[in-house]
């Protein structure tokens, strides 16, 4: 049904876009209750863009185009990835795409333009902050790779769609495997969203910064295209968690009436693995740089452990 | 798979992740922790298995696993650490990455070792072999990366934990007096461990087992 | 049945009673009574078997038969002689206050802790009781090896507890798969781990299992043999132990370990019907004889020379009962036995001459025949006989095991004569230098035990001239029960 396909396509994509600053903000917001202090209006994400947005780009005299055209592109490929991982329904026109080794792509092409833009200019940040993203990516990588190939193991297919088919709606099973590789999501969307305890999100103090040095160039509608990119990225970390270990409630093919239930099963998750987030977040202190290739270890030893158990025990 | 087996899986897997906890634990009184929280999804096992075959002997047996390896072992060996002043001591491992991975290959190779075996298996449990003789070696890999001798100790006895566990799983536990025989042997040899650590300590004021490496032939 | 009780309690009822009173003046003379009251009690176990033939008693628990019989007396005798010495000998370490009150205390009780542990391992007819009496063995001798508390001797005792603890572990898990194995066939219950049932359906059980577990015994029993290359703790145990222990382990525990994989390879080879268990036995035999003879020649210590010697003698054990047959298997039991007396011998007479001469190093030996000609000569003879030489029994055993292996197995022959030949060059020459020459040795306060060193060689020269009637009778049962 081409219509239904169409809507809710369009549907899943606006959403993420629509929604993706307002999860910031709710995060911000479950941080401050837990620190009882008062946190700003749950829509200032939202200012904050807009604010952004009418201001004038102020760009280095000897940045090239790489640097101009990096937010376009990361913002481009993080919709995409929103648009692909089914939040709502599984049966979208963009699913053949949906595949989860395309999807680790999809964030490798964004980051190696968001490294290359941050070296483009020649200052030491820049290149401060590009080698130590691609430190994180190159190990928390592999270990999202074997995280997503163990319910890829259990659908027998990468194609997100049939994945989050067969999980959602199978009987209640305990898979072991799953919850192995549920930990090792969690400390990947932890390293690669730069969050706590891996990079704090709010600091700007040199030393301490990853994703910060990055953007750190940027101004204006670049730095709200990259901003509004990083809100996204985490969003389509959470959703596809969702998909992966939580799948109840996704709409099946052809059933108009399971959309309005589907996005509002959607909300309260997202709701509360923000504030799950929030509370990780509190309760952790920032690790010490080198001591990240140690955390995206055992990241990687639980993805790994969790597709061997896999084989052994539910074979 | 009936609901049994799937508990039984999931507390294998838990196993298997206290192992590899183990392994990588710096601090010794969390390995003590660890070791108790072994013992104690060990006995749980073994209750689980216990109650859905309704075999007797099994219950004794999850029992005693308990008492010894969850209160009296984790006792012994806490009041050890604390009389050698041990409580907050950090060890150095050597590179934990490293000894991860190869954790993770000795787990493949005790998958591939068990296959045959668990095939012939005659029990509900049999899944779990694997995970059971993976354990045992990781044990083993973390007595062989440790310099201290606490540590080692415990290794040791993680690898008493994951025998019994490859026993529970491939043949319902043994008969019931080579297991008493079994739980005698692991009490006394920690008593003998216990007066051992004072020795050393006197001889070589420090439980580092780097001090007893120097015996060789030409003396 | 009162005979296998009254061995068995025995010596545990002197082990609780000397750890008690282990420090008084009469302790030693205790511990002697206790051990010849339990050899008493086994030659009387023997007589029964004599007459009555093999018997299983107490509820299937405790089996003896002709492979087991001679060990258990052969167990009693050499714990009854190396009472006798050790009670001269640590007289004199008491004097030269090398030992305390309590530590003696640990000592006379350990001591007869060990015995029952060893004579349990014999007797049990259950393979699940024989893994915890060989455990147990482990950890009544491992403070003992550490009795002096020096820093060698507790790396020693280390070294032992951990190797042999990891070894023992790994023939739990062939226990447990011979247990798997066992199940199929004979049903879940106690029975299963009976050797007696497991003999009858040996033909029957799983050999995929069964190889599988006799791989994990013969590496985890193998570690108490002194199979190379877990051979690592032997050394430094004998070593650095008081003397005593060092002639109980290399005169004990190694044959009971040895008679504990040899009981499991009988289960094996029935269910595999190949030859497989016995092959690895003899690469393991015959990697002991050459690594230990490279190393004889490099050693110092007069004790290490004679547990490298040890690790030598079970190799060539081990191979004999490899190659199976019925004059293999003889010749094999008969090695065993002939060793134990033999070598228990050697380090008594070692034990004293270190005491003369204040040290353990060879080099610093010398001229023992001048100040105590019974030590001189006690080191002397026995040290031909453990070379070999005839007529002793040593000889007999290494002959048949040679012409067996000429016959069967020709490839090994080069490899088991160089090894014997590079162990005669390396202890024959020390011998020599020892014995003879300038003396620095000294008078003991207390005269040397020598008895029982005398004892032990004559009956190994006894046993290479002519083996009594009944125990040439049990040696071929027990090679053909060995097969």
């Amino acid at each position: 049904m081409i219509w239904f396909d169409l809507v809710s396509q369009l549907l899943q994509s606006l959403l993420a876009i629509l929604l993706a600053p307002l999860l910031l903000g709710w995060i911000n917001q479950c941080r401050a209750w837990l620190q009882n202090r008062s946190a700003p209006s749950l829509l200032q994400p939202y200012r904050m863009l807009r604010k952004l947005l009418e201001k004038d780009a102020v760009i280095a005299h000897n940045a090239s185009w790489l640097f101009r055209l990096t937010p376009y592109v990361v913002f481009a490929s993080m919709v995409l990835a929103a648009s692909i991982v089914p939040i709502v329904a599984t049966d979208l026109p963009f699913s053949p795409a949906a595949d989860v080794i395309a999807l680790v792509g999809l964030f490798a092409v964004a980051r190696v333009f968001m490294a290359l833009a941050a070296m483009d200019i020649g200052t030491a940040f820049g290149s401060l902050g590009s080698r130590r993203e691609m430190l994180i990516a190159a190990l928390a990588e592999p270990a999202l790779l074997i995280v997503f190939f163990t319910p890829a193991l259990i659908a027998q297919s990468t194609a997100l769609t049939t994945i989050v088919e067969q999980l959602a709606h199978r009987q209640l099973h305990l898979y072991p495997s799953m919850a192995f590789a549920a930990v090792a999501f969690v400390m990947v969307l932890l390293a690669e969203n730069a969050r706590i305890p891996v990079d704090n999100p709010s600091t700007h103090l040199e030393l301490t910064m990853v994703h910060e040095a990055l953007i750190l160039e940027y101004s204006a509608r670049h730095l709200a295209l990259m901003d509004w990119a990083h809100a996204l990225k985490l969003m389509v970390y959470l959703t596809l968690g969702i998909a992966l270990f939580l799948p109840w409630g996704v709409a099946q093919p052809g059933h108009w009436l399971a959309l309005p239930l589907a996005v509002v099963a959607v909300f309260i998750k997202l709701a509360l693995l923000g504030a799950g987030l929030a509370v990780l977040e509190a309760v952790s202190a920032k690790m010490r740089i080198f001591r990240v290739p140690e955390f995206l270890g055992i990241a990687f030893l639980l993805a790994v452990l969790g597709m061997l158990i896999h084989f052994l025990v539910e074979a | 798979m009936s609901a049994v087996t799937q508990v039984v899986n999931l507390l294998a897997a838990i196993l298997l992740l206290i192992a590899f906890a183990m392994l990588a634990q710096r601090r010794l009184l969390r390995l003590i922790h660890l070791f108790a929280l072994q013992g104690g999804v060990l006995s749980l096992n073994t209750f689980v298995v216990a109650a859905a075959l309704s075999q007797p002997h099994l219950y004794f047996s999850a029992v005693l696993t308990f008492v010894l390896k969850v209160l009296v072992l984790p006792w012994i060996l806490m009041r050890l650490i604390e009389r050698l002043d041990l409580k907050r001591d950090v060890e150095t491992l050597i590179n934990i990455p490293t000894i991860t991975l190869i954790g993770i290959v000795l787990v493949i190779v005790a998958f591939n070792l068990a296959l045959p075996i668990s095939q012939l298996a005659g029990t509900i449990t049999r899944g779990t072999l694997g995970i059971a003789m993976a354990s045992v070696l990781i044990s083993f890999l973390m007595m062989i990366t440790r310099r201290k001798a606490v540590a080692q100790v415990i290794g040791f006895l993680a690898m008493e934990n994951g025998l019994f566990f490859a026993a529970t799983s491939a043949t319902y536990g043994m008969p019931m007096v080579v297991e008493l025989g079994i739980a005698l042997d692991v009490l006394v040899g920690t008593f003998i461990f216990g007066i051992f650590f004072f020795h050393i300590r006197e001889t070589f004021d420090s439980l580092d087992i780097h001090h007893l490496e120097k015996l060789k032939d030409r003396q | 049945m009162t005979e296998v009780l009254l061995v068995l309690g025995l010596p545990l009822i002197g082990a609780v009673l000397l750890a008690a009173s282990g420090d008084r003046p009469w302790a030693a003379e205790a511990n002697t009574a206790v051990a010849l009251s339990t050899l008493l009690a086994a030659v009387a176990l023997t007589a029964r078997v004599i007459t009555l033939g093999p018997l299983v008693t107490m509820g299937e628990l405790f089996f003896v038969d002709a492979f087991n019989v001679f060990l258990v007396t052969l167990t009693a005798f050499v714990g009854f002689t190396t009472a006798v010495f050790s009670r001269i000998y640590m007289r004199v370490e008491q004097d030269r206050g090398k030992l305390s009150p309590k530590r003696l205390r640990l000592y006379h009780g350990m001591y007869q802790l060990f015995m029952f542990t060893m004579l349990l391992a014999l007797l049990t007819n259950n393979v699940g009781i024989l893994w915890v009496a060989m455990e147990a063995a482990t950890l009544a001798t491992v403070l003992l090896v550490s009795l002096y508390r020096t820093p060698a001797s507790i790396e020693a005792a280390w070294k032992y507890f951990i190797l042999c603890g990891v070894g023992i572990a790994q023939a739990l898990f062939g226990t447990i798969l011979l247990y798997l194995a066992a199940e199929r066939v004979l049903g879940s219950g106690g029975s299963a781990l009976l050797w007696t049932h497991l003999n009858d359906v040996k033909g029957q059980l799983e050999p995929t299992v069964l190889a599988i577990a006799f791989v994990f015994l013969l590496v985890g029993y193998g570690t108490k043999v002194g199979l190379v290359p877990l051979h690592n703790w032997l050394p430094d145990a004998h070593a650095e132990g008081p003397t005593p222990i060092s002639a109980v382990l290399s005169g004990l525990l190694l044959n009971v370990a040895l008679y504990a994989v040899v009981r499991n390879k009988v289960l094996v080879d029935a269910a595999l019907g190949t030859h497989a268990a016995g092959t690895l036995m003899m690469g393991f035999g015959l990697l002991s004889v050459i690594v230990a003879a490279l190393f004889l020649s490099r050693q110092k210590d007069i004790k290490r020379l004679f547990a490298y010697s040890s690790i030598e003698h079970m190799g060539i054990a081990t191979f004999a009962f490899g190659m199976g047959g019925a004059v293999a298997s003889f010749a094999g039991l008969l090695h065993m036995t002939a060793h134990s007396l033999t070598k228990s011998a050697i380090f008594f007479a070692v034990g004293h001459a270190a005491q003369k001469t204040g040290t353990q190093i060879i080099d610093d030996i010398r001229g023992l025949i001048h100040v105590s000609p019974a030590v001189g000569w006690g080191l002397m003879i026995g040290g031909i006989a453990i070379l070999g030489i005839p007529p002793f029994g040593v000889f007999a055993s290494e002959f048949l095991i040679l012409t067996t292996a000429m016959k069967d197995h020709p490839w090994a022959t080069p490899i088991l004569l160089l090894g014997l030949a590079l162990a005669f060059a390396s202890i024959f020459s020390r011998l020599q230098a020892m014995v003879l020459g300038e003396s620095t040795a000294e008078r003991l306060p207390h005269p040397p035990a020598l008895f029982p060193v005398f004892v032990h060689l004559l009956i190994v020269l006894l046993l290479g001239l002519w083996i009594p009637p009944y125990l040439a009778n049990w040696y071929r049962q027990a090679a053909a029960m060995i097969g």
